[in-house]
C-alpha cells in the first residue's frame, strides 16, 4: 500500500507512486479534460528524473545560471541574543532572489521534452511569476503569468520585473483577488491549451504529480543545506530545520533532505491567517485532497496576510501528511511578529528577507530559549530576498521606520 | 414534499426513452440560487422543452467554469446559498423532468459521500456530475451514490483515449457527458469540431445516451451538436440571460427557442 509505505521508515519522503497519495492526500482531482495531461507530465517528469543526464544538466544550469549551491550562513549576532545557534539556508542569494528558480528551470526542461513551447504560471508575491519568466526568457519559450488584483497592487515591483523578462501578466479580478484565485485561472486557461502549454505551478501542491514534481526538484535545497551543516557542525545534524509555509516548496525541498536522513525536528511556519494545517479540515481543491481552510458547507475561504506569498487556504498535501503522521510540526507566525522578525534580522545580521521567509525567523525569535531549548541548533531555510517587500514594509510601519534623519 | 422516488436507473430509462423515440435530448443548466426566483426559473426552463435539468450547487472555486458561471455562483453565496437549503428546495417542489446536481468534488467531501448522496436522494435528485472527480478518484463517491440510488454522470474529453472512453462509460450512470471543447463553460461563435469526434468515440462505447456540453450556445449550435449526439446541455448561454434580468419568461423563451432549434433546426 503506497500509504504505508509512505510512512516506512526511511521513505517518509519517497515516491508517491501512481496514485500521487501521501498517506490520505494528494492524489488528482481535476476534470477528465487535464487528465490526459497529468498523465503525460508524470511520464515525462518521471522519464527524466530517472536519468542522470537530465540531472546532469539540471544541476549544472542551477550552478553557472543559478548561482547554486547558495551558502549556509551562521547568524553570529542573533546566535547570541537568542542563546541558540541560528544557520540560514540561503536561498535569497539564488537568482531571482528566492529557491523559486530550482523549481522553474526544472519545468521548463521538462516542458521541453514535451514539445510544449509556452509556460503560464500562478503568482501570489510574484518570486514564483518572477522566476518563471525568467526560465521563459532563458529557454525562448512563451510565458504567461497570472497575479491576483490585489497582489499586482502590494507587488507592484514584480509585475514590471516579469514584464521586463518578456512575460505577459494578466491581472485576476475574480474571488478575493489572490494566489487562489490566480491558481483557479491558471488552471482555466490551462484547460484550453493544454496542447502546446506547460502549467508551472509554483509549489507543492495540485493534482499529481505536481507536488511530489515539485518537492523531487526543491530537495537540492535540502541535500545541500543537510551537507553544509554537517561541515559547520562537526558532523552533526541542526536540532531543529524550520522553514515557512504557503504552499510549501521551499519547506518541502528543505525537509526532504531531512526528513529521511536525519531525526532532525521539522517545523512549518504557517501565516496565522493562512493556517491551513493548524486551523483548515481536510477537503479536496485544486486538484489535490489536501487541509483546507473553509466553511460549513465547504465553500473555501480566503486566507489573509501581509505576505501574498503565503495567502493562500490550502497547503501542499505531502505537509498535512507529514503532520498527520508526525514527522514534521507546523506552527504559526502572525503579522505583528513578522514584521519584527523583518527589522530584526535586517539589523542584526544585514539580511532583509522576503515576507515569507520572515515568518520562519518570526517563529524562531518567539520560542529561542523556550521551546527551542537554549543551546540547540537551528536551521531556517531563507526561501527569499525581502527587496520586493520594502516599499510594503515601509507603508505598514509609517513615519516609525520610514523617515530618514536629515543631517 | 415530495415522496422520494425509485431513481435507480431511471435518469438512463427515461433519457433513453426519449431517445429511442426519436428525440434529441436538451438538458439546460442553472445555477442553484443565483436570483430569489431561481426555482421558478427552473420550472420554466424544465416546462419548456428539456428532458432533463441540471441543477448547479454554487461553489467558491468554479474552476471548469468561466466568467458567466462565476458570476452566478458568487450571486448565490453571496444570497446565502447552501447545498442543503438548494436541496430543500427541490425536494419540495416537482420540476416534471429529472434533476441532475452539479457539484465540485469539495462540497460532497465536506457533507460526507454517504451524507450527500442521501440527501440527493431525499430530494428526488436523479442524479450527479461532480467535474473535478475523474474515474481514478470516484470509486468512494460512485459507491455511496450507487447505493443511494443516484446516478453519476461521467464526463468524456476530447482529450481521452478510446480504452478510457470505454472505461468512464462503462462507470458512467444516466448518459455520458461529452466535453465538447478543451476550455471551460461559456459561450462560443461556433461548435468545435472535438464535439463530433467526442460523441463518437462515446457512442462506439456505449449505449448510454451521449450529451455535449461546454461550448454549446445557440439554437444552431444546439441543432449542430445534436446530428452527432445525442443531446446537448446548455449552460452559460441560458445562465446569462438570467443574470441580465431575462428571469423565468426569459429563460423559458430561450429554452424553446433551443428545443425548436434542435427539433426544426
Amino acid at each position: 500500500m503506497i500509504s504505508d509505505r509512505g510512512a516506512a521508515p526511511g521513505h517518509v519522503m519517497g515516491d508517491p507512486g501512481p496514485t500521487g497519495r501521501f498517506g490520505e492526500f494528494g492524489g488528482r482531482f481535476v476534470p477528465e479534460s487535464l487528465v490526459a495531461a497529468c498523465d503525460q507530465l508524470e511520464h515525462a517528469f518521471r522519464e527524466a528524473w530517472a536519468e542522470p543526464s537530465f540531472h546532469h544538466t539540471f544541476e549544472a544550469l542551477l550552478a553557472s545560471y543559478g548561482g547554486r549551491p547558495t551558502p549556509v550562513t551562521e547568524c553570529t549576532r542573533l546566535s547570541g541574543e537568542l542563546g541558540i545557534r541560528l544557520l540560514l539556508k540561503r536561498e535569497d542569494l539564488a537568482h531571482t532572489g528566492s529557491h523559486k528558480l530550482n523549481n522553474v528551470v526544472g519545468q521548463a526542461m521538462v516542458a521541453q521534452r514535451m514539445g510544449k513551447r509556452r509556460l503560464i504560471a500562478e503568482t501570489g508575491a510574484g518570486q514564483h511569476g518572477v522566476a518563471t519568466a525568467t526560465a521563459a526568457a532563458l529557454f525562448g519559450m512563451e510565458c504567461v503569468v497570472y497575479m491576483g488584483a490585489l497582489d499586482t497592487e502590494r507587488q507592484a515591483l514584480n509585475v514590471f520585473r516579469m514584464e521586463l523578462l518578456g512575460a505577459e501578466v494578466r491581472e485576476v479580478h475574480s474571488g478575493g483577488r489572490t494566489l487562489k484565485d490566480a491558481v483557479n485561472e491558471a488552471m482555466r486557461e490551462w484547460v484550453a491549451t493544454v496542447e502546446h502549454t506547460h502549467y508551472c505551478l509554483g509549489s507543492v501542491m495540485g493534482p499529481h504529480p505536481y507536488p511530489w514534481m515539485v518537492r523531487e526538484l526543491q530537495r537540492i535545497v535540502g541535500d545541500e543545506a543537510r551537507a553544509q551543516c554537517r561541515i559547520i557542525l562537526d558532523g552533526a545534524d541542526p536540532d531543529l530545520v524550520v522553514a515557512c509555509v504557503g504552499g510549501g516548496s521551499n519547506a518541502a525541498g528543505t525537509f526532504a533532505g531531512f526528513a529521511d536522513a536525519t531525526t532532525s525536528q521539522l517545523v512549518g511556519v504557517e501565516a496565522e491567517g493562512g493556517a491551513a494545517l493548524t486551523m483548515g479540515v481536510p477537503g479536496v481543491l485544486h486538484g489535490m485532497r489536501s487541509a483546507l481552510l473553509q466553511d460549513e458547507a465547504g465553500q473555501i475561504r480566503e486566507a489573509e496576510s501581509i505576505s501574498a506569498g503565503l495567502d493562500y487556504p490550502g497547503i501542499g498535501p505531502e505537509h498535512a501528511h507529514l503532520a498527520a503522521i508526525g514527522r514534521a510540526r507546523y506552527v504559526t507566525a502572525d503579522d505583528a511578529e513578522v514584521l519584527d522578525a523583518f527589522q530584526r534580522l535586517s539589523r542584526t545580521e544585514g539580511i532583509i528577507p522576503a515576507l515569507e521567509s520572515a515568518h520562519a525567523i518570526a517563529w524562531v525569535l518567539a520560542h529561542a530559549g523556550k521551546e527551542i531549548p537554549s543551546g540547540s541548533t537551528v536551521l531556517v531555510t531563507l526561501s527569499g530576498r525581502g527587496d520586493k517587500d520594502v516599499s510594503q514594509v515601509r507603508d505598514l510601519l509609517g513615519s516609525a521606520a520610514g523617515t530618514g534623519q536629515r543631517v | 414534499m415530495r415522496v422520494p422516488q425509485p431513481v435507480s436507473g431511471m435518469l438512463a430509462d427515461h433519457l433513453r426513452r426519449r431517445r429511442d423515440g426519436g428525440a434529441k435530448l436538451l438538458i439546460p443548466y442553472v445555477t442553484a440560487g443565483m436570483t430569489d426566483d431561481w426555482l421558478v426559473a427552473a420550472g420554466a426552463v424544465a416546462a419548456s422543452g428539456a428532458d432533463a435539468l441540471e441543477v448547479g450547487l454554487p461553489f467558491s472555486d468554479p474552476m471548469m467554469d468561466g466568467p458567466v458561471i462565476q458570476a452566478a455562483s458568487l450571486r448565490a453565496l453571496q444570497r446565502g446559498t447552501t447545498p442543503q437549503g438548494v436541496l430543500a428546495d427541490l425536494a419540495a417542489v416537482d420540476l416534471g423532468v429529472p434533476v441532475v446536481v452539479m457539484t465540485y468534488y469539495n462540497l460532497v467531501v465536506r457533507m460526507g459521500h454517504r451524507r450527500m448522496a442521501s440527501l440527493l436522494a431525499e430530494s428526488g435528485v436523479a442524479g450527479a456530475i461532480v467535474p473535478d472527480l475523474p474515474l481514478e478518484e470516484v470509486g468512494p463517491w460512485a459507491a455511496a451514490a450507487d447505493e443511494a440510488g443516484v446516478a453519476t454522470v461521467m464526463l468524456v474529453a476530447p482529450t481521452t483515449d478510446a480504452a478510457r472512453v470505454g472505461r468512464i462509460a462503462e462507470r458512467s450512470r444516466g448518459f455520458v457527458y461529452g466535453i465538447g471543447r478543451m476550455g471551460v463553460t461559456g459561450e462560443q461563435a461556433c461548435v468545435a469540431s472535438s464535439a463530433a469526434r467526442v460523441a463518437g468515440a462515446v457512442r462506439d462505447r456505449t449505449d448510454l445516451p451521449v450529451c455535449i456540453g461546454i461550448g454549446v450556445s445557440t439554437p444552431e449550435q444546439a441543432h449542430e451538436v445534436c446530428r452527432v449526439a445525442d443531446g446537448v446541455i446548455v449552460g452559460s448561454a441560458l445562465v446569462r440571460r438570467l443574470l441580465d434580468g431575462g428571469g423565468p419568461d426569459g429563460a423559458a423563451e430561450f429554452t424553446a427557442a433551443l428545443r425548436r432549434g434542435i427539433d426544426t433546426g
